[in-house]
């Protein structure tokens, strides 16, 4: 018997085994796919919001090069001459107007000096002076100029375009205030996810529109990280408090600007784009979280899969290897007996042959004693010893010797019938017929024990196939060991013998001393006897037991000490072939 | 005494049955050539197979008594020998006990009859007395 330790160590083997195998492959996957999955997934949601504010970019700046060219072509097709007279500006207004709406509020010429030479709107700004305006003394230094958006006189927020055109010597600039609140929509548009808002800068930090969204902290700042806005954003810039982790640049043509400011308990994303040729940054920011949130998602769930996976594969790899080795166990143990049972047969084996090998030898050594004492007998009989005294003493005693020798016989012939390994000839016998034989043979001494005989056989028991002299051996043990078991006081024996179902079943009862429950346990062992040194071999039921399991059939037995033993024996009717 | 088997002198003196005693064991073949002779039967013992043979060329005997274990001639090989030199002669064979196959292949080849060892004479003497009947 293998000791625990051994089946503990086995199942925790087994189950370490499972669980490697298990973890392994599905630790590898979730952790290498799960990270191509996610770098992958993280470079696409940025290309896809590269490409959004891109687009929004090429949208923002078409809109600005659109009003610049109109205000172009305005001040290309028509003399000075024409756009000073007010009516003629006003007319042009109103055709922008119409076309645009919202868009245009007003028209204006500037001469040279700063002065609104001609004007075309709804405020009253006919002649007004821009001399010192800082848009002004930046529009007359070029061909065409945006401003920033500034609050007007009505305090709402604006820009102007100018075109400048020379006259002779002098220059005049043709300008359009351009209505903020319909740009602006323009930028409060991109609006992605639940954080995602973009808004516009110049190169100094300052908005240009509205932002949606709280702007994260310092993210003007990193106008000094791009190539467009670098020197303005550097005059202005606060040193950055949080850290900011650049995770790459785009290098689309367009030039952008990308990273992630991590700060104290959010994640931003920002994209930084050029606007205006550089003069103005469109900035959109996005907090990571909600810009992955779909892979965070995943994430999430994955993980759950992956623990509740891990907890499934550790328990069941647990319970089946503990089922496993306690099957294992059960098979060592059966196999252990087995083994112990195959060493038993061996050895009972080589009894047998012993047996038979000291039986075939003492039967000649018998038979000489047996001829040697008849042999004096017949010489008694002539002699002149007639007279003597001890003459029949004599003749006893020979009987004596000669009974003894029947009586080894009898013993050798037991022995060779267990030993035998042949099978004999089956022939179809009505065990009634057997039964009757043998109580029959054994009257005599039933009778002289005081014992009654009651039969109760079925007469339409049918036949069975069987060696007809085995069977006798196996009645003739029983009912002598039931007339042994009354004894010499009296008592009944009761055999009686019937069907059940598809075998013959014979019952062999006496009301005799009985069998205790160790003594039952052994009963069917070879050897084994409860009669004193010289009455029983203790082969008789084993012999029996053995010839009724080799029909098929099975013995049994029910004792209670003191009132009787019962002998059930069960025969098959059609024999199978064992 | 057991009927049957009288050592009744008043045998018909003509007629003596011989027989011949075939068996290994010395002990028991002569002590039994005794008894027999006891019984008005006139007795030869052989203590081999080959023996046996040499005694049957020259002397004929009314019956043999063949025991089927020896050591120096397998039993059945004497018996068939028997049948040849002296087929008119019934042959007892004694076996000892668990071995019907070879009394049963003995009956095939011949033999009268079989006794198991170790056998009761008066049984054997009624045997001999049947065979020898038989052959008159």
């Amino acid at each position: 018997m293998m000791e625990k330790h051994y089946y503990t160590s086995l199942t925790r083997n087994m189950t370490l085994i499972v669980i490697v195998v298990s973890f392994t492959p599905l630790i590898l996957i979730a952790g290498l796919i799960g990270y191509y999955f996610e770098t992958s997934y993280r470079e696409k949601v940025m290309q896809h919001l590269h490409e959004l504010v891109e687009k929004h970019q090429q949208l923002i700046n078409s809109f600005l090069d659109e009003k610049l060219s109109y205000i172009k072509v305005l001040a290309d097709s028509y003399t000075y001459d024409e756009l000073t007279d007010e009516s003629f500006l006003q007319n042009k207004l109103v055709i922008l107007q119409n076309a645009y709406s919202g868009v245009f509020v007003d028209l204006g010429v500037v001469n040279s000096a700063g002065v609104q030479i001609s004007y075309a709107g709804s405020l009253k700004l006919l002649n007004a002076d821009y001399s010192k305006a800082e848009w002004f003394r930046e529009a007359i230094k070029r061909d065409y100029y945006l401003t920033d958006v500034f609050l007007g006189i009505r305090r709402t927020p604006h820009f102007i375009i100018s075109v400048k055109k020379r006259r002779g010597d002098t220059e005049w600039l043709l300008r359009a205030t351009i209505d903020f609140v319909a740009f602006n929509s323009l930028v409060e548009q991109i609006h992605i996810g639940e954080t995602g808002s973009a808004f516009i800068v110049n190169s100094a930090g300052e908005l240009q529109t509205r932002p949606a969204t709280e702007l994260a902290p310092n993210i003007t700042s990193l106008l000094s990280r791009t190539s467009w806005a670098r020197m303005g954003a550097a005059e202005s810039a606060k040193p950055v408090a949080s850290s900011i982790e650049e995770v790459k640049t785009s290098s689309s043509g367009s030039n952008a600007a990308s990273g992630i400011i991590k700060s104290q308990n959010r994640n931003i994303i920002y994209i930084l784009m050029p606007l205006k040729s550089g003069e103005w940054t469109l900035v959109y920011q996005q907090d990571q979280a909600d810009a992955f949130s779909e892979i965070n998602r995943a994430r999430v769930i994955a993980l759950a899969i992956f623990t509740f996976g891990c907890l499934a594969i550790v328990l069941v790899a647990l319970f089946i290897s503990q089922k496993v080795v306690g099957h294992i166990q059960k098979a060592d143990l059966e196999k252990e007996m087995m083994n112990e049972q195959v060493i038993e047969a061996g050895k009972l084996a080589s009894i047998g042959e012993l047996a038979a090998g000291i039986a075939h030898e003492i039967n000649n050594p018998v038979a000489i004693m047996v001829e040697e004492a008849g042999w004096m007998g017949d010489l008694l009989e002539e002699e002149e010893l007639q007279e003597s005294e001890n003459v029949d003493e004599f003749r006893r005693s020979l009987k004596q010797i000669s009974l003894q020798g029947v009586r080894c016989k009898e013993i050798t012939h037991k022995l060779l019938s267990f030993a035998r390994k042949t099978d004999p000839v089956h022939h179809q016998v009505q065990v009634n017929d057997t039964i009757e034989e043998i109580l029959s043979i054994c009257k005599e001494r039933s009778k002289f024990s005081n014992i009654r005989v009651q039969t109760e056989l079925d007469q339409y028991l049918p036949l069975i196939s069987a060696s007809p002299t085995e069977l006798q051996q196996v009645f003739m043990n029983l009912i002598n060991n039931a007339i042994d078991a009354i004894g010499s006081g009296g008592g009944l024996l009761e055999i009686r013998s019937r069907v059940d179902g598809d075998k013959v079943v014979v019952d062999i009862a006496d009301t005799g001393y009985g069998i205790s429950k160790n003594v039952m346990a052994r009963i069917f062992d070879p050897f084994f006897t409860t009669k004193p040194v010289g009455k029983g071999t203790g082969l008789g039921l084993s012999i029996c037991y053995g010839i009724i399991k080799k029909l098929g059939g099975n013995l049994t037995v029910d004792s209670s000490v003191g009132l009787g033993t019962t002998f059930h024996v069960n025969i098959p009717i059609h024999a199978e072939t064992s | 005494m057991p009927p049957g088997d009288p050592i009744n002198p008043e045998q018909d003196q003509s007629k003596v049955t011989k027989l011949l005693l075939v068996d290994d064991e010395e002990g028991y073949v002569s002590v039994l050539a005794k008894r027999l002779s006891k019984r008005n039967f006139q007795v030869k013992t052989a203590l081999s197979g080959s023996e046996a043979i040499r005694i049957l060329r020259n002397e004929s005997f009314d019956l043999a008594v063949l025991d089927l274990k020896m050591e120096d001639m397998d039993g059945i090989e004497v018996l068939k020998i028997f049948k040849v030199m002296e087929p008119q002669m019934p042959v007892i064979i004694l076996t000892g006990h668990g071995s019907e196959t070879a009394a049963r292949e003995g009956m095939e080849y011949g033999a009268f009859d079989y006794l198991v060892k170790p056998c009761d004479l008066s049984e054997l003497v009624v045997r001999i007395r049947q065979a020898c009947a038989k052959g008159v």
